[in-house]
């Protein structure tokens, strides 16, 4: 499993992540950097990503909108509050309206991203996200993730059923 | 998805109880950690009766739940709120599972 270690805050409704992968450290920094790449991994096949902008630096902003299976988009942005690379990596994602402005009042998750080399040829990729309330987080998730939700739930479920049979 | 199903009173209630700004306030203090009505009191600008009079409103939505202990009464969010809050974080958590998933077949095909 590529997931290690997963730990949840409640009360500061945070998450963080530990995956590792077998690939270098500035190898596993390409799929944040580079646009193309990052597209084929931030939103589920069913709702894709497509980041139209992506200044990465620090200081810089993306914007993106994901495509439903109707043909709905819903906007996001993310502004590089640190880039450091290809060790580490702040941004601010929030959600955007049908131009791409801002919508504030929807608030903003902060996520902190690093990358550190296990041994030669394995990364460990730590990613923390704080929510400003759990409106917003439910509203993260409603947005465009259903679809990508179920499919996770369904692949965890196949997983399990596979291992049972085992 | 799965969020509980609230009937309309509920939502009624819910909807009253968080339309006021000092109740939201209070019910995002009582969510980090309990608090006394009294220590409550003390953030407002408005008398003690007042502020249980606000604390009352937001336990009759179910917000907050209110225990005696000794002579204070201790304010508390409600754990059902706080069990969305992890339910929500549990959705969340899918959510980067699965990107980690892609990330680690693109990785795959570099071989």
């Amino acid at each position: 499993m590529a997931v290690i270690s997963t730990e949840k805050d409640l009360e500061a409704l945070s998450l963080t992540i530990v995956a590792e992968f077998d690939a270098a450290v500035e190898r596993v920094w390409q799929i944040w950097e580079d646009p193309r790449q990052l597209e084929r991994w931030w939103g589920p096949p069913t709702y894709p990503a497509t980041f139209d902008k992506h200044e990465f630096r620090e200081g810089g902003s993306s914007s993106y909108y994901m495509t439903g299976p109707e043909g709905d988009k819903s906007g996001g942005w993310w502004k590089f509050t640190a880039i450091d690379s290809p060790r580490r990596l702040e941004f601010d994602d929030g959600f955007a309206d049908e131009s791409g402005a801002p919508m504030d009042e929807l608030g903003e998750t902060h996520a902190v991203v690093t990358l550190e080399e296990v041994e030669a040829g394995r990364t460990r990729m730590t990613v923390a996200s704080s929510f400003e309330s759990a409106d917003q987080l439910q509203q993260m998730i409603e947005m465009g993730m259903e679809e990508g939700l179920k499919e996770a739930m369904g692949q965890i479920d196949g997983i399990l059923a596979e291992r049972a049979r085992v | 998805m799965v969020v509980d199903q609230l009937s309309e009173s509920e939502v009624d209630r819910l909807f009253h109880a968080l339309a006021d700004r000092t109740r939201r306030s209070i019910v995002l203090r009582a969510i980090s950690e309990e608090h006394s009505v009294s220590a409550l009191a003390a953030h407002y600008a408005m008398s003690f009766a007042a502020v249980q009079k606000h604390v009352s409103v937001l336990e009759q939505a179910s917000l907050v739940t209110k225990e005696k202990r000794g002579r204070e009464q201790i304010v508390r969010a409600n754990r059902d709120a706080v069990r969305k809050a992890r339910h929500l974080l549990d959705e969340y958590e899918l959510i980067w599972r699965q990107r980690i998933d892609r990330i680690t077949e693109i990785l795959a095909e570099d071989e």
